[in-house]
């Protein structure tokens, strides 16, 4: 499979992309890992007359936590969150999230960013970040802006950004003290999409209640889902079987799957049920082991 | 369609070549430098079979264009013998029978190599969700995870 | 066989001798179809149907032509030109080359762009214009026999349906009768589906005509060189391609499992390219291309039936199978076997009474019908009988292990009339299962699933005790295209002592190099080291029938003993000579003739090689070399016993292979390393469409999932830790004692799995689920049996 001609393009400087975007327009691709467009390209589905190569832009690869906040640079490669000493002691769901996605070589290329501009539902990242309540720092010509995760995702493959930004950050909240998180994934086998995911993060008030709670569902709906009931139910509770039970069960009302080689739509839904209830359940135990 | 010039430092020596945009970096490998040890297995980044190390990073190198290697280190299967000294992983694929037709092979090693350069003494799962980009459809990954434990603790030998 | 008999320097059988071919493939360095570089070498790429079924109403190749770089396209209106648009099936059946009116299957070869790179080729291929009319295609082979089905082989004169053949065989009366008069009766409908053997390097060639010498010389992925040149003369004899005048060449392959037995249409317009351009033309496939045209495995619907008194004992059996081979029959079968070796489907069991009948028919979906890695279609055959002994055992609440000991043919009934025409060379069933229930705990187990059942907690044992049947095969049955299924060995021994030796066969990963060579050292006491071992080019090597069907060793393993008794005999002539004794009085112990009585006065086999070519008796033709054709007086019959313990999530219906325990039997062992190593590559091809693999249509003859995106091979994290264990019964008829191997455990595991999935849910009501068994199917039975959790 041999990928249509192309020109290649490689800014050093952020201005430079987003001219460089400005004049070509909808024929430019932003080429960032690469691992969701090249194999796109190879099957001349994607037919971009420009790529813009970003990985020699300066400043765009970071992972620290600064002012109550975590800031990965978009251009962050996945390996590189399953590396970090941050990641894996604060934010478990990010660990578990970066681990499962694809395999070892493809998480060596493949960018957080890439992950949630491609848009595609099936990716791993955004329930991750809607569950973590991320804001996405997008620069354009006229400067940045940044997007609430929940305005991020518009439509089936389809996002916020327009046709001559570039998402450069991604922020989330620090994790607060007693906080914890999980991602549960159903996958055929190891590397593929989710038959369903399901993203969750939590923290605890000292008196053990759910203050901060967050549910994304992967690959169960035309673009990354929140889970608004199953938070509801859970927000300013204190956490039982049978609580956390019928959080699975809303999840899985607010999930709109489709059926597909991975299963029934019933099927996903029964997944996300189930796993709903497993990543709240890990999320607390992680909680209470880091409190 | 433009070209462009790339300088690669593989296997230690600098190369620089006039190339598409579009040229993979597999067939810059395969075809443009006759270096054949890596193969192609599938189309979609699934088989590991074109794995190379990029600055000690495995990457699957179907699934790259020839453009994004530009000023880095990169090595190769062919690479991994050196002064004549078979590489441990080598070594430890021929000790455990850890190939059979040899296809996958190159990938394999090069994807081992930069687990054991990461994780020095992995545990069996480590080893399985390490290869687990790398499909190899004769050995049932049996004696290839042994091979990867008798390089491992060649490797620690060495270094003691 | 108690140790081997050679020291380790000579390295004969039993030694674990570490493989020769490694050195090269651990440097990168080995040398496969794909690495072939030849001066003024074009590229082919070729273009492919969307549609499962369309007339082609027009082609327009103007655009294509007009890259620069792009030499020629190739249509079937071209290759009519020459009479090169049809080709035979090894069945006997014809396949398209090259379309000239009608596509048959989604993915078929419709035009071919020959040009300077695989870019410009791979543009070109995009640049070709094709008009299609569709047609509503005939996917399900249940459709296809329906009276009102379209004819969909309209090039057949006077077809008037999609029917292909009927075979059956056993004798249907008595096994009637024996269901009749039985106690109990069980049936199942069993649907083994359509896979792909989906070796990591996919197929292709260079064709290289040199238009002065006239000779065409193809590297290819063949698992049968031979048999591949024979085929080109006969099909392209017309347009000057005289054998003499064709050489194949196999290099290295990277993995064949069956699926590089078959000529594809690729080959044939990459030579038929090269001899109209006179330039070296490479055709590789991609992925896709290998997944969605190249022949497919298995894919039978089979109704099963077993008959048994109320004590267990199995009575009779049959199987009426519907076999779907897609727009032509392409299977790899003898000519006399449409259906392979699905007569084994009696199994390990003395089953007295059986009759099995097939009927195959075409539909829109790619030719084939190859074996995956399993000798003809013992693996539907397997799967078929191990599933139904299961059913029967849950019927009459029978321990399945227990039901197995009771009906197997017995160690002492060998050699064994099956019902339906084989002899069974030799076995020990009940050893072998003996072993995998020590080796597993088995008592233990079952006390665990019971107790785990009563908490609602899902575990299930499954056993699988089969037989396989290899090692094509006798001339008086076996043949391909006419071509009986022998194979050789010419064995050279140089006047150092050293030796080359040549075959008919060709490895593609079954470390053949090694292993003939320890044969050779076993029956001649030169060390394996001296020994090289060539095959897969047809120009040198003696003509073999190729390596496939597990065949090798007791064919061409075979031919290899029989060649060095050859060099053996003259050997001992020139000893007597040398010896100044009577041939009679020499005595043959590992390497060297001695004087009976006189051990001291003795000729190594080196000093008699040397004096083959420097002090040969008068009267005694010089040198010393050997062929040997070897035909096999009976197949081999190797066998085992595996079970397989799986954890169910209630849930999620995840299942988890907590434990394998696999004892095979291949009767004497050349290389335990080399047999191990095959055993677990076997297993993994045996979990892999139990659980993973299937080859997925939608109604409109569409493929759902043409690449490894969605068809799925365990990776090393879904593939159990394999346990493994030999027993050693070894063939009385072969030279060596040995059987094949490599096919065993992909013929054995999947039933292993599927029954421990079953035993995990039979409390619910389950009889069967048909492989992959995926969890999405057992949350499915969750739900049917009102059992979800």
């Amino acid at each position: 499979m041999i990928p249509p001609p192309y020109e290649y393009l490689n800014p050093n400087q952020l201005s430079e992309a987003i001219s460089l975007l400005q004049k070509h327009g909808e024929e430019a691709k932003i080429l960032a890992g690469g691992h969701s467009l090249i194999p796109a390209m190879k099957l001349r589905f994607a037919l971009p007359e420009y790529l813009i190569d970003i990985s020699g832009i300066e400043g765009m690869d970071f992972l620290r936590e600064e002012e109550g906040q975590l800031r990965i640079g978009a251009m962050s490669r996945e390996s590189s969150l399953e590396e970090s000493e941050l990641i894996s002691e604060k934010y478990p769901l990010l660990l578990d999230t970066a681990k499962m996605i694809a395999d070892p070589q493809v998480r060596n290329m493949a960018t957080v960013g890439g992950n949630l501009a491609h848009g595609d539902p099936a990716n791993d990242h955004p329930a991750a970040m809607i569950a973590l309540r991320a804001r996405v720092v997008v620069e354009g010509p006229n400067g940045s802006r940044e997007i609430g995760i929940d305005d991020f995702f518009t439509d089936f493959f389809t996002t916020a950004l327009q046709n001559n930004e570039i998402l450069t950050e991604i922020k989330i909240p620090a994790a607060p003290p007693n906080s914890g998180g999980s991602y549960q994934k159903i996958e055929r086998k190891v590397g593929d999409y989710a038959a369903a995911a399901v993203a969750c993060q939590l923290s605890f008030d000292a008196g053990g209640t759910i203050q901060q709670i967050g549910i994304g569902l992967t690959n169960v709906g035309p673009i990354p889902l929140r889970s608004n009931s199953a938070e509801d139910h859970l927000r300013g509770q204190i956490p039982d079987d049978s609580l956390i039970r019928e959080s699975g069960r809303l999840a899985a009302e607010d999930c709109d799957p489709v059926d597909d080689l991975r299963g029934s739509a019933e099927y996903k839904r029964d997944l996300v049920n189930e796993l709903t209830q497993r990543a709240i359940k890990i999320s607390i135990e992680r909680s209470e082991r880091g409190s | 369609m433009s070209k462009h010039t790339v300088t690669i430092e593989i296997n230690g020596s600098s190369i620089t070549r006039e190339v598409d945009s579009r040229l993979l970096l597999v067939h810059f490998l395969r075809e443009e430098l006759v270096m054949t040890g890596t193969h192609i297995g599938c189309d979609t980044s699934h088989c590991g079979a074109c794995t190379v190390l990029i600055d000690g990073r495995s990457v699957k190198s179907c699934t790259l264009f020839t453009m994004q290697a530009n000023g880095k280190s990169l090595t190769t299967i062919e690479g991994m013998e050196t002064e004549g000294k078979l590489h441990p992983l080598q070594e430890g694929f021929h000790q455990e029978h850890g190939l059979q037709c040899g296809f996958c092979t190159p990938g394999m090693i090069m994807r081992a190599a930069e687990l054991l350069d990461k994780n020095p003494n992995p545990t069996e799962e480590e080893i399985r969700w390490g290869i687990s980009g790398n499909l190899c459809r004769c050995t049932g990954y049996v004696n290839i995870i042994k091979a990867v434990q008798y390089a491992a603790e060649k490797i620690q030998k060495e270094a003691t | 066989m108690n140790g081997p008999k050679t020291s380790v320097e000579v390295g004969g059988m039993g030694h674990n001798i570490k493989r020769k071919e490694d050195a090269r493939f651990i440097r990168g360095q080995g040398k496969y179809t794909d690495d072939v570089v030849l001066p003024g070498m074009l590229h082919m790429d070729i273009v492919r149907s969307p549609y499962a079924y369309a007339k082609i109403k027009s082609i327009n190749t103007d655009n294509a032509m007009a890259i620069p770089g792009v030499h020629a396209v190739i249509t079937g209106e071209v290759l009519e030109g020459y009479n090169l648009h049809w080709m035979p099936t090894l069945m006997s059946d014809t396949q398209m080359v090259l379309p000239t009116d009608t596509v048959m299957y989604q993915s078929q070869e419709v035009a071919a762009v020959i040009a300077d790179d695989r870019y410009i080729a791979a543009d070109g291929v995009e640049a070709v214009e094709v008009e299609y009319e569709p047609m509503q295609a005939v996917v399900d082979p249940f459709k296809a026999m329906e009276a009102d089905a379209p004819v969909l082989r309209t090039d057949k004169e006077g077809k008037t349906d999609n029917h292909i053949w009927h075979w059956e065989t056993g004798d249907a009366e008595k096994t009637e009768e024996a269901f009749q008069a039985a106690d109990v009766v069980v049936k199942e409908k069993v649907y083994l589906p359509r896979i792909h053997v989906a070796s990591i390097e996919t197929c292709g060639c260079v064709a290289s005509f040199d238009p002065v010498e006239g000779k065409l010389t193809v590297w290819m992925t063949t698992q049968a060189p031979h048999a591949i040149r024979t085929v080109v003369a006969l099909v392209a004899g017309h347009v000057g391609l005289s054998e003499e005048k064709i050489r194949i060449i196999s290099p290295d392959i990277g993995g064949g499992f069956g699926g590089k037995v078959p000529v594809y249409p690729g080959y044939v317009i990459a030579i038929a390219s090269s001899v109209v351009i006179g330039k070296p033309v490479k055709w590789v496939e991609d992925r896709s291309e290998n997944l969605q045209a190249d022949s497919f495995a298995r894919d039978y619907h089979m109704d099963v039936e077993l008959a048994a008194s109320n004590s267990g004992k199995m009575e009779a059996l049959r199987i009426k199978t519907v076999a779907d081979h897609g727009y032509t029959d392409a299977a790899a079968n003898p000519s006399k076997y449409p259906a392979g070796m699905f007569s084994i489907c009696t199994g390990s069991y003395d089953i007295k009474n059986a009759f099995t009948e097939m009927d195959a028919y075409y539909t829109n979906k790619p030719p084939g019908g190859i074996a995956y890695r399993c000798s003809f279609r013992v693996t539907e055959a397997v799967h078929a009988i191990e599933r139904i002994v299961d059913v029967l055992a849950l019927k009459l609440g029978r321990d399945p292990a227990d039901l197995r000991m009771q009906n197997f043919i017995q160690p002492e009934d060998f050699p064994y009339q099956s019902a339906l025409g084989w002899e069974y060379d030799s076995g020990n069933y009940p050893r072998a299962l003996k072993l995998a229930m020590e080796k597993i705990g088995y008592e233990e187990l079952r006390r665990e699933q019971k107790e785990k059942r009563e908490r609602g907690e899902l575990m299930g044992i499954g056993i699988s005790s089969f037989t396989e049947i290899v090692g094509a095969g006798p001339s008086k049955d076996f043949d391909i295209l006419g071509i009986k299924m022998f194979d050789s060995c010419e064995l050279r021994i140089h006047p150092t002592g050293k030796a080359i030796a040549r075959f008919g066969t060709k490895s593609q990963g079954q470390g053949h190099e090694t292993t003939y060579a320890q044969i050779l050292a076993e029956e001649l006491g030169i060390p394996s080291s001296q020994i090289q071992i060539e095959e897969g080019d047809t120009d040198t090597a003696p003509y073999g029938l190729g390596t496939y069907a597990s065949r090798s060793t007791p064919t061409a393993g075979a031919a290899a003993a029989k060649a060095a008794h050859k060099i053996r005999e003259k050997a001992r002539k020139i000893a007597a000579h040398l010896l100044e004794a009577s041939e009679e009085d020499l005595e043959w112990e590992v390497g060297k003739f001695f004087v009976k009585g006189s051990p001291e006065q003795a000729k190594t086999i080196q000093e008699i090689a040397f004096a083959a070519y420097t002090n040969h008796p008068q009267g005694l033709e010089p040198g010393l070399e050997a062929t040997h054709y070897y035909d096999p007086p009976n197949m081999t019959f190797p066998f085992g016993s595996y079970i397989c313990v799986v954890d169910i999530d209630r849930k999620t219906g995840e299942i988890k292979i907590r434990r394998f325990v696999a004892i095979d039997d291949c009767g004497n062992i050349i290389n335990p390393m080399i047999v191990e190593g095959q055993i677990h590559g076997g297993l993994t091809q045996g979990l892999a469409p139990a659980m993973y693999e299937e080859l997925i249509y939608d109604e409109q003859g569409n493929i759902l999932n043409g690449s490894f995106m969605d068809y799925l091979l365990p990776t090393s994290v879904e593939t159990p830790n394999w346990e493994t264990e030999q027993t050693i019964t070894p063939s009385p008829h072969h030279p060596l004692g040995a059987k094949g191997v490599a096919e065993s455990p992909t013929v054995g595991a999947p039933p292993a799995i599927a029954n421990a999935v079953v035993d995990a849910l039979s409390h619910l009501g389950v009889e069967n689920i048909d492989i992959p068994i995926t969890p999405f199917k057992v949350w499915q039975v969750f739900q049917e049996k009102g059992a979800a959790a």
